[in-house]
């Protein structure tokens, strides 16, 4: 057994990864409760963000603003514009006109727009197929407490995770918008005939998940100083996987089950022998034993289907 | 008569046509000489997306820079038309890919592969198909030492000369000791781990942990933060870019103070360019002499720029050359045949390239004696010989974490 620090530095790993996890897990849900669509192109919004919000800091750096205190926010604002204007665009063109149809032709739709969008960064970002180094934006260097070593890198990447994720539940229970999504989720046609537009609602559901899954992206960008074209394939796996055990449609559970995942996988290479190459077969065990014995995840509720 | 009299004074369309197809005769003109040649068809294939796509684009450009000089010789016999093929560095895309040239009868040969997962994958299907295959760039010792297939040969050196040369140099010239060895689990990261640790402990070096990884993994924290517990001198990693990249990034964030050492599959200007500062002191061993060193290395980075490829040509692009002219030099001595182009080829000997001459042993191997120790300098990767680290100038990270 290793000694409690190390234990403890793996932890704090696996709670890095985590938060990034929840963040692409919540618009997973998001899209699924109000919905009822697995949108499988999210992980490459992700990846999407990621990039927009690398290109932002570029074009800030030739505007003289890359090292400024602005630059951050403006990035994070820039990424979440295209990504959620794309998460929208994608609701329209590969979601909405197949309402009607089986939910596999939506699987396929998003599927391939990911493939789209993943291809399209290959081969117009310059040298796209090449890993990029993302700046570092935030404060450098750390503090050891108990034997575990702390980076205020992580703390402020923590910190920014945990105040998206607190945003978009005060976006979900304390505005109007947020009733609305909560509304439709519920029943999409008792939503409307109280009044709820339900295509603004629809909109408004994707720019908010496409959003958090830029925030995701950049956080990743900065946890790991490069991004690639091909983050977003995984990202999306995982992140639809964390939501399922979480619970599809449940925000919370979208949370706590990215942060179980981010956990499940470093624990598994830690302390497992020959772990790491059984990380993710150890978390994916986890999720295929979810959909066995708690199809419905951690928070999720049991749903009967009316007649 | 009327109608015989139209015969012989051409009225004004038939004067246009005439004179259309006139003006169209003297522009085709220069081509007129390669139009007359047989055309035939090559293959390539690499990794043009995903992880290793800079390598894979790189090897395409260096193969399509030698089709166009061919193409523009008057003395060859034919003129060469290309078919490039992604193989995306996964072994069922690279079948597909090897299967889709093998069925097509113009191609008469391929150069292929720059991944070991996919270059081992496709073998027995060239093979089957009997179209001459040389392997420009992946290093896993059983594509040509597997079988004895004659359509199968590689240009480029195996990984067990380069990893006993880098196990010796790590121990014996410079010192370390303890290492921690992270590998991705593909046959290509296992092959490097198993002949780097046999050569490893064969040289007094002591393996403290070996982990493999998944490829394309994103967080190596769990590895990382394993192996800084037994605090090693050196992590070594057995795999390509963007993973080793992700490894050395990811070292400096958790702490670990030790030196960074990777194989040939790293070795590439996007390992410089995305770790950045970190990247300084990094170790690299490739086959062969750097690029400008090569007796032709000059000659074939001048025409690279003037060729003006979007991509650089990367530590793999004069093995596709080379390949790219081999096959065709056999095309032109036995004609458009595969099996004669695949004896013809196994049979190379002591062939005057721009890497040095080249040479076939029983199995299609290029028996390549030189490895190259590489450290990354300012950005760049400098041949160790001539790097300010070999001068004493400047100490390695490894050096200077182990005085303190």
């Amino acid at each position: 057994m290793p000694p409690l620090e190390l234990l403890l530095q793996q932890a704090l790993n696996g709670v890095m990864l985590g938060v990034m996890y929840a963040l692409v897990a919540v618009g997973f849900t998001l899209f699924f409760g109000v919905l009822d669509v697995i949108h499988f192109a999210h992980g490459d919004i992700f990846m999407l963000g990621a990039f927009a919000g690398l290109t932002a800091l570029v074009g800030l750096k030739a505007a003289g603003l890359g090292g400024s205190l602005l630059a951050l926010p403006l990035t994070f604002a820039a990424a979440i514009l295209v990504t959620g204007v794309v998460g929208v665009a994608a609701e329209r063109v590969c979601v909405k006109p197949l309402a009607g149809t089986s939910p596999l032709m939506t699987l396929l739709a998003t599927l391939s727009l990911g493939l789209v969008i993943r291809e399209s960064v290959l081969i117009f970002y310059p040298r796209g197929a090449d890993p990029k180094p993302f700046p570092q934006l935030l404060p450098q260097g750390g503090f050891e407490a108990g034997g575990v070593a702390i980076r205020y890198e992580n703390l402020a990447i923590l910190g920014i995770g945990l105040a998206a994720m607190v945003a978009v539940d005060r976006v979900i229970k304390g505005t109007k918008m947020g009733a609305a999504i909560r509304a439709v989720a519920q029943d999409p046609e008792a939503a409307q005939m109280m009044g709820v537009n339900l295509d603004r609602t629809v909109d408004a559901t994707f720019f908010l998940g496409s959003g958090l899954a830029a925030v995701a992206g950049i956080l990743s960008g900065l946890y790991y100083s490069e991004i690639h074209f091909i983050m977003g394939i995984t990202g999306g796996v995982i992140g639809f996987s964390a939501a399922a055990i979480g619970g599809l449609g449940n925000v919370y559970g979208a949370i706590v089950g990215g942060l179980l995942f981010g956990v499940l996988q470093t624990t598994a290479a830690a302390l497992i022998p020959r772990g790491s190459e059984f990380r993710d077969v150890v978390a994916f065990a986890v999720v295929m034993l979810f959909l066995v014995f708690k199809p419905s995840g951690i928070f999720g509720e049991k749903s009967v289907e009316r007649v | 008569m009327s109608s015989s009299h139209a015969r012989v004074a051409p009225t004004r369309r038939e004067l246009l046509q005439g004179a259309s197809a006139l003006a169209l005769g003297v522009a085709a003109a220069p081509a007129a000489a390669w139009a007359q040649r047989t055309t035939v068809k090559l293959a390539f294939i690499g990794p043009l997306t995903g992880g290793t796509a800079s390598n894979g684009l790189g090897g395409r450009n260096s193969f399509l820079l030698a089709v166009q000089e061919r193409n523009a010789d008057p003395k060859a016999r034919y003129h060469y038309e290309t078919e490039v093929l992604d193989d995306e560095c996964k072994p069922t895309v690279a079948v597909q890919a090897a299967l889709k040239a093998t069925s097509d009868p113009a191609i008469v040969a391929g150069v292929t592969h720059y991944c070991s997962v996919t270059a081992i994958a496709t073998v027995d299907t060239y093979h089957k198909a009997g179209m001459p295959a040389m392997v420009w760039g992946a290093v896993l010792p059983e594509i040509t030492y597997g079988h004895k297939y004659v359509e199968v040969t590689r240009v480029n050196g195996t990984m067990i000369n380069q990893n006993n040369v880098a196990a010796d140099f790590a121990v014996k010239t410079l010192g370390f000791k303890t290492f921690a060895l992270i590998h991705d689990t593909t046959d290509y990261g296992r092959a490097h781990a198993k002949w780097f640790g046999e050569f490893l402990e064969k040289a007094g070096g002591k393996i403290l942990t070996t982990q493999g990884t998944a490829k394309d993994q994103k967080d190596y924290a769990a590895e990382l933060t394993r192996a800084k517990a037994d605090r090693p001198e050196v992590v070594w990693y057995g795999g390509l870019t963007p993973d080793g990249v992700r490894v050395r990034v990811q070292m400096d964030k958790l702490g670990v103070r030790a030196q960074f050492q990777g194989t040939s599959g790293i070795k590439s200007d996007t390992f410089n360019e995305t770790v950045g500062p970190s990247a300084e002191g990094a170790l690299a061993f490739v086959e062969g002499a750097p690029t400008e060193k090569l007796p032709g290395g000059k000659k074939f980075l001048e025409a690279y720029a003037k060729a003006a490829f979007k991509e650089p040509s990367e530590a793999y692009g004069p093995f596709a050359y080379v390949a790219a002219n081999l096959v065709i030099d056999a095309i032109e001595a036995v004609g458009p045949d595969r099996a004669k182009v695949a004896e013809r080829l196994k049979r190379t000997k002591n062939a005057s390239t721009i890497i040095g001459p080249v040479e076939f042993d029983e199995y299609g191997q290029n028996t390549v004696p030189l490895i190259s120790k590489y450290v990354s300098q300012d950005g760049k990767w400098v041949l160790w010989e001539d790097s300010e680290y070999a001068s004493g100038k400047r100490t390695l990270p490894g050096h200077k974490f182990k005085k303190m």
